[in-house]
């Protein structure tokens, strides 16, 4: 097994793209990784590539094929993947790339992510993706995807004192840090008055609570460690790849205020990398929900059970803070266009670690760490990257 | 035939609205209307309640009354004039809901606000001739009178169900006649969402006629008079009609009292006469009789002379009485009210 | 939800027909064709779950998806039933009283239709235990 790092990182902005087609923003990832790796396109040996829902939003299915051909690969006949787990396809996309690398099997390798969401009404994007949940035993009882993120708030509440205002103020960090990313959706401060007046989506989850519709693309591009000095002087190490399931609906959940897929992810992650949660400097998470970042830094061991809140209202995890998470704006501000979102987040661990985040940089990044979630926590990603190997 | 009424169930939703409430709406004078019809509330159903779901929840309370093995069932009749298909019925999901599939027959039921009564005499039939172990009779309704109509005050919802046979009757049906002649008093169109009827067409040659012919010839069949029964039941439209006729026919206030419930519920259509029998079955003690009569525009008369048995007071507790079903409402105003009947087109 | 699709569910969305691991005692609702504990020696039979069980969790659903949006808002419920698996359902009661704890027991409604003229679904929900 390799040792694989990051020699490039391209994305798109994230928002309502009315002019850009599902094949342009890809392409526009793919070409901006491409180019800030140095590389040919004629070098590229395989690609894997997110996407939840081609078929309902643009209904499309074969997105691996589509994407090779738009990125004009196709008379290079090379691999191209689709890869699917709901809001977690970006993340396991990188890692299906990572493999494919650390392998052996592939030497130069595109990890990509793109989601078109807005070319379809906001009811049937809506219903697409409910289907992240299980359809038969949720979705026909009138589970909504807020619904559900609502509950697990709810008893989280209920069990450790979690506020509203604790859940608020996730959100008014991330607008804070997107203010600072130009390809964010949202660069607009809010305040924690803003979240609680917005309109109520599920109690007590508000509009404000939830991320929004996006579209948009990122790509990375993986290579051998050994060889990536020849392609950039700062190549930013993979030290731990690694995904766990979970089941499929809340209800079959042994805790509901606990992802036990992003708590045995980070264990493998943790321990692949041979680092603790106190090692981390930096992170981007799954804040698909205010709820869900709070979980998420729970889980991941950088605070204990229940203290998510009040941490995240103390500042700890705003830039400046202990350790930041969502420099990018996560998906509350950044925008989630779902199929990319967790390969964005390795292109912002990548632009910190080389000291390129500009207004949002964390000082002294030395290794940061990626979360990736599919639905209430059927899929968990967890990736650590590092300055050195 | 010996054959009876083996359990008994009803549901009633727990929404109401006030006659004053849709009084307001209209301009109408509300204590004319309630004196004119003595009826105060009605019942109206939640946004996911419809005549099957009624059904079933009066039939699994008659199931669970008296303990009855719902695989015995070998014949379901829903009656309803609010069937929520068109073509395909009510009584094969209450089948499946309480278990009874698949060895049956079911069919459904339409006759006005007799539908459900006819159901009980085709169960009669069957299980008193032992074609079938047991049969269930239903009347479930979610009656709908068009905005601004008369009928709007009394058109409610609610649901009864019986379980019939021969062993262990909790009440003895001894003998059923019915008077049916084509009158158009009342009716409803393929399609349309509300029914006509003929104003005041509907209470002599309609109303009156039908139900003083089935209960007075019963009577003279049977060799009974009024002062044989200690309770009677005449349909309810409204308070005043079951009233009169009690009168004319020569019963008293207090024999129809305990099954007058429309003056708090509201005319459940199909399940009228038959919800008036519950509440009166939940109070009646061995060896009362009762002469139920029930009335279907278009029309028809079911009259039932029932004898009340031991086995009446066991089964009892089994399952909510009409008085528990009609205590604690949840009183809504006009708007919500046309939002869960469906009135506000979506 | 296609017709076959729902029909096959039926009986588990009416009668609240899970299944029981007879190797282990396990019961599952929703229906399962392999119990998570003992996989490929399950022992799998069907069981009708009593309808009680407790309220672990809830939200109010004020925005949903246009087949629901008549009945909103409408609370939706993670519920424990007394035989131990726990499901999603809606619980049919004051909003003010709804409370995590809540003892409930199971109610026959509607539960969406597929549209004007297509297929209407039924199923369970859950109303207060007392009153």
């Amino acid at each position: 097994m390799r040792d694989v790092a990051i020699i490039g990182v391209g994305c798109t902005e994230f928002g309502e793209l009315w002019d850009k087609s599902f094949r342009e923003i890809f392409v526009e990832a793919g070409i901006g990784a491409i180019q800030d790796a140095g590389i040919q396109g004629g070098k590229i040996d395989a690609l894997y590539v997110g996407n939840m829902s081609g078929g309902r939003f643009i209904e499309q299915e074969h997105i691996g094929a589509l994407i090779a051909d738009y990125a004009g690969l196709a008379s290079l006949h090379i691999p191209s993947t689709r890869v699917e787990a709901a809001c977690a396809s970006g993340g396991l996309a990188l890692r299906q790339g990572i493999i494919a690398v650390a392998s052996g099997y592939h030497d130069i390798v595109i990890a990509g992510g793109a989601e078109k969401m807005t070319d379809v009404d906001v009811e049937t994007t809506t219903d697409a993706l409910a289907s992240a949940a299980d359809r038969e035993w949720e979705g026909v009882m009138g589970a909504t995807f807020p619904g559900l993120y609502a509950m697990i708030a709810r008893l989280h509440m209920h069990r450790y004192g979690t506020t509203k205002e604790q859940l608020a103020s996730v959100a008014v960090k991330n607008h804070h840090h997107g203010t600072m990313n130009p390809k964010a959706q949202f660069q607009n401060e809010i305040t924690i008055d803003t979240v609680l007046n917005s309109v109520m989506v599920a109690d007590p989850l508000h509009v404000f609570d939830c991320s929004p519709i996006s579209d948009g693309a990122s790509a990375v591009v993986l290579a051998p460690a050994e060889v990536a000095h020849k392609y950039t002087d700062t190549p930013i190490y993979v030290k731990a790849s690694a995904q766990a399931g979970g089941t499929l609906s809340l209800h079959d959940r042994k805790d509901i205020t606990t992802l036990d897929a992003t708590l045995a992810a980070a264990k493998r992650a943790y321990e692949m990398a041979k680092v603790t949660p106190n090692d981390i400097d930096f992170a981007e998470v799954h804040d698909c929900f205010t709820i869900a970042e709070i979980c998420a830094i729970e889980d991941l061991g950088f605070v204990k059970k229940g203290e998510g809140g009040k941490a995240t209202q103390d500042g700890m995890t705003a830039i400046g803070g202990k350790i930041p998470v969502n420099t990018s704006g996560g998906l509350k501000a950044c925008g989630h266009p779902v199929g990319a979102t967790g390969v964005k987040q390795a292109v912002e661990i990548t632009l910190q670690l080389r000291g390129e985040a500009g207004k949002r940089q964390v000082d002294g990044a030395e290794i940061g760490l990626t979360h990736n979630v599919g639905g209430t926590g059927g899929t968990a990603v967890v990736h650590i990257f590092g300055r050195e190997r | 035939m010996d054959v009876g009424i083996i359990s008994y169930g009803a549901y009633i939703p727990r929404f109401r609205i006030r006659i004053e409430e849709i009084a307001k709406v209209w301009g109408d004078d509300a204590n004319s209307i309630t004196e004119g019809l003595m009826v105060y509330e009605k019942s109206v159903p939640d946004t996911d309640e419809d005549t099957i779901t009624i059904a079933v929840e009066a039939a699994r309370h008659a199931i669970n009354r008296a303990g009855v093995n719902p695989e015995r069932i070998e014949a379901i009749f829903t009656g309803s004039e609010s069937h929520p298909y068109a073509v395909k019925p009510t009584s094969t999901v209450v089948a499946e809901a309480i278990g009874a599939t698949p060895s049956l027959t079911a069919a459904d039921f339409q006759f006005a606000c007799k539908a459900g009564t006819a159901a009980i005499q085709a169960c009669l039939g069957m299980a008193g001739s032992g074609m079938i172990d047991l049969g269930l009779a239903i009347g479930s309704d979610v009656s709908q009178g068009a905005p601004g109509d008369a009928l709007e005050y009394t058109a409610a919802a609610g649901g009864v169900a019986y379980v019939i046979g021969r062993e262990n009757q909790v009440a003895k049906i001894e003998s059923t006649y019915s008077y049916t002649t084509d009158t158009p008093d009342f009716w409803r169109r393929e399609g349309m969402p509300y029914p006509e009827h003929g104003g005041r067409f509907t209470g002599e040659p309609a109303y009156f006629k039908h139900v003083t012919s089935a209960a007075s010839t019963l009577m003279a069949r049977l060799g009974t008079k009024p002062s044989d029964y200690n309770y009677a039941i005449f349909h309810q439209p409204n308070g005043k009609f079951p009233t009169r006729v009690a009168k004319t026919l020569g019963f008293s206030s207090e024999q129809i009292k305990p099954g007058l419930v429309v003056t708090r519920l509201g005319n459940t259509y199909s399940g009228s006469c038959m919800m008036g029998l519950a509440a009166t079955l939940d109070i009646a003690k061995p060896g009362d009789r009762i002469l139920m009569t029930a009335f279907g525009s278009g029309a028809g008369s079911d009259a039932f002379s029932i004898s009340v048995t031991d086995r009446i007071e066991g089964i009892r507790s089994g399952a909510p009485s009409v008085e528990k079903l009609l205590a604690n409402p949840i009183y809504i105003d006009y708007a919500r009210y046309a939002k869960h009947k469906g009135k506000i087109k979506l | 939800m296609s017709v076959p699709r729902f029909w096959r569910r039926l009986k588990n969305l009416y009668n609240l027909i899970g299944t029981q691991c007879k190797k282990c005692g396990e019961y599952h609702y929703p229906p399962r064709n392999l119990c998570p504990k003992c996989r490929r020696s399950s022992l799998i039979v069907p069981y009708k779950f009593k309808g009680l069980g407790e309220v672990q969790t809830y939200t109010i659903v004020h925005s949903s998806t246009k087949d629901y949006e008549k009945h909103t808002p409408y609370i939706l419920a993670i519920i424990k039933l007394d035989e131990g698996p726990s499901l999603t359902s809606q619980v049919i009661c004051d909003h003010a009283q709804i409370h995590i704890g809540m003892k409930v027991k199971s109610t026959f409604r509607r539960l969406g239709e597929e549209s004007e003229k297509g297929m209407i679904y039924y199923g369970t929900k859950f109303i207060p235990l007392e009153g």
